[in-house]
């Protein structure tokens, strides 16, 4: 065991301890459903509305109790780092927040959490409330086919917690709420890129070995070592690299797009505004116009140095409910 | 003909075999997956050793049922409900039961493995837990068949679910985290089939002894 260098008390606890200051810190917001890691609204059951729930394993923070609020979320379930929480836990989220008109569940597609929130929407459909779920796999780096389980959920998912998020907020029914989730889930595409690994605490040695000049591309948000390794470039050449293939991935040429540039979790903002001037740039060459930028950590991976970019393809609707009014912890717009 | 006393044995000899093998389990994972398999599967047998007084004298399926449960709602990722969901279905099988018998073991492994197959929607080759478990199944079976009796039949599907974990290690991982290395994932041997080995082995120490 290598000794741990991190701001914790006790490697066991530091789920429970983080969710704890973290209703602490934003108590305007959010209340810890007594008895569980579950973070709900503050003023959930949200009635009359379609509620909406996220989580998967802790580490990723904000994500996703950060995106609790008006808007977004409505509960968030937090698992043990980098693992899925169980089905009893999202099950009684589920319970907490629906508001009578349903409860969307939005997964991020690793095989853990769709088993466990499966398993929960089972649970909470005996007792007579309705579940939808959708699946996020915007993660080109990996291959979509049969053979696999299919491309991951990574940062993408914020925008789909916006966009979803919106729809319930209007008013919408369960399908239609649904419907919306699934057009933004159809339209996100994401890639990430790390420079060094991260530790989960409980394990207390590195995710993945990395050379010093080296940079893993591909990667995922849990220290999953990503498509392959090379030497360390500029920033332009990463945003190069990534954006390639995005674009590659979905006609996003001479289409409007939300662009999110997210930090892993130790890399500075300076650096992440950096690559977001190069995809500005990249993005202008191929004739793909902004309409809104997002620049910050939103979906980390404990302290790993990297960053993703995900675009979103928008149409009328999606512009729309991107801009209606959200306030939670992480994510406020006005 | 098995009691629940041998049953409550195996299982204390489970927890204790997860729970010395949690280094080695989270290291396997490290390498292809999240590093989490020793750390959850450890947490989960914990908390099935710490209900074996609880299971005391009750039949088979209670006793299966207990475990299943305790797995589900204590272990997380993708074991937690996977290992959940085969002894609920093995559960399911002995009911009510005192005793059971070779039928009622070859039933409980084979709906075990079903269950396993539907909840990851998974099959043998997959590079995932059922290459130990269905080589380790088909062993037993043919054993029984030929009319060996159970401490000689678990014995060789101990060593049928070794050769499966050693067969990971030359195939590509298409479910779980690990199907995301695609190639890279070869070479490796699989954490979930290793875990399933280690509770086949359990098992079969404990026919040993007896």
């Amino acid at each position: 065991m290598i000794f741990l260098k991190k701001i914790i008390n006790d490697r066991d606890r530091v789920v429970e301890e983080m969710l704890q200051g973290m209703v602490k810190a934003h108590p305007e917001f959010i209340k810890r459903l007594e008895g569980s890691n579950v973070v709900v609204r503050k003023d959930a059951p949200v009635k009359g509305k379609v509620a909406l729930i996220s989580g998967g394993g802790s580490g990723h923070e904000p994500s996703h109790g950060g995106f609790v609020g008006l808007g977004m979320l409505d509960g968030a379930v937090a698992g043990e780092v980098f693992t899925s929480p169980t089905p009893e836990e999202v099950y009684k989220g589920i319970k907490a927040v629906d508001g009578g008109k349903g409860v969307l569940l939005i997964i991020k597609n690793y095989t853990g959490d769709v088993m466990n929130f499966e398993m929960a929407a089972e649970m909470a459909e005996l007792e007579g409330i309705k579940v939808e779920k959708v699946i996020v796999n915007d993660d080109v780096a990996v291959e979509d086919s049969t053979y696999t389980v299919g491309r991951r959920g990574i940062a993408g998912t914020i925008l789909v917690h916006k966009i979803a998020g919106a729809a319930a907020e209007r008013g919408l029914d369960l399908l239609e709420v649904k419907r919306v989730a699934e057009k933004a889930i159809e339209n996100v595409r994401s890639m990430g890129m790390s420079l060094t690994p991260c530790i989960v605490p409980a394990a207390g040695k590195p995710s993945f070995e990395i050379g010093e000049d080296e940079m893993e591309i591909g990667l995922g948000i849990h220290g999953e070592p990503g498509t392959h390794k090379e030497k360390i470039k500029t920033a332009r050449e990463i945003t190069t690299i990534l954006l390639d293939r995005i674009i590659r991935d979905k006609r996003f040429v001479n289409e409007e797009v939300a662009v999110l540039v997210n930090g892993l979790g130790g890399t500075p903002l300076m650096e992440l505004y950096i690559v977001n001037r190069e995809a500005h740039k990249i993005l202008e060459d191929n004739g793909i116009k902004v309409y809104k930028t997002l620049v910050g950590n939103y979906m980390t991976s404990l302290e790993m140095a990297g960053v993703s970019i995900s675009l979103l393809k928008l149409d009328e609707e999606l512009k729309g409910l991107l801009d209606d009014r959200a306030n939670t912890p992480a994510f406020k717009q006005i | 003909m098995a009691s629940t006393s041998l049953l409550l044995e195996i299982v204390r000899n489970m927890s204790k075999n997860i729970i010395e093998n949690k280094e080695l389990l989270t290291e396997l994972d490290r390498a292809i997956g999240d590093s989490d398999h020793g750390i959850n599967m450890a947490k989960g047998f914990s908390a099935v050793h710490e209900k074996l007084g609880e299971m005391e004298g009750k039949d088979w399926g209670y006793i299966l049922k207990t475990i299943a449960m305790t797995l589900i709602s204590t272990v997380g990722g993708a074991s937690g409900p996977l290992y959940g969901t085969a002894f609920l279905r093995a559960a399911k099988v002995v009911e009510g039961k005192g005793k059971i018998d070779r039928k009622d073991v070859i039933n409980m492994f084979h709906e075990a493995i079903e269950g396993i197959k539907m909840r990851g929607k998974s099959d043998q080759g997959d590079k995932t837990m059922l290459d130990a478990l269905i080589p380790a199944f088909e062993t037993l079976k043919s054993a029984y068949e030929e009319g060996e009796d159970s401490k000689i039949a678990f014995k060789r599907a101990e060593e049928s679910a070794l050769k499966g974990v050693e067969y990971t290690k030359t195939i590509i991982a298409r479910k779980g985290r690990a199907s995301y290395l695609g190639e890279r994932s070869i070479g490796h041997q699989d954490p979930g089939a290793t875990s399933s080995y280690i509770l086949i082995k359990s098992i079969n120490q404990v026919l040993e002894k007896n």
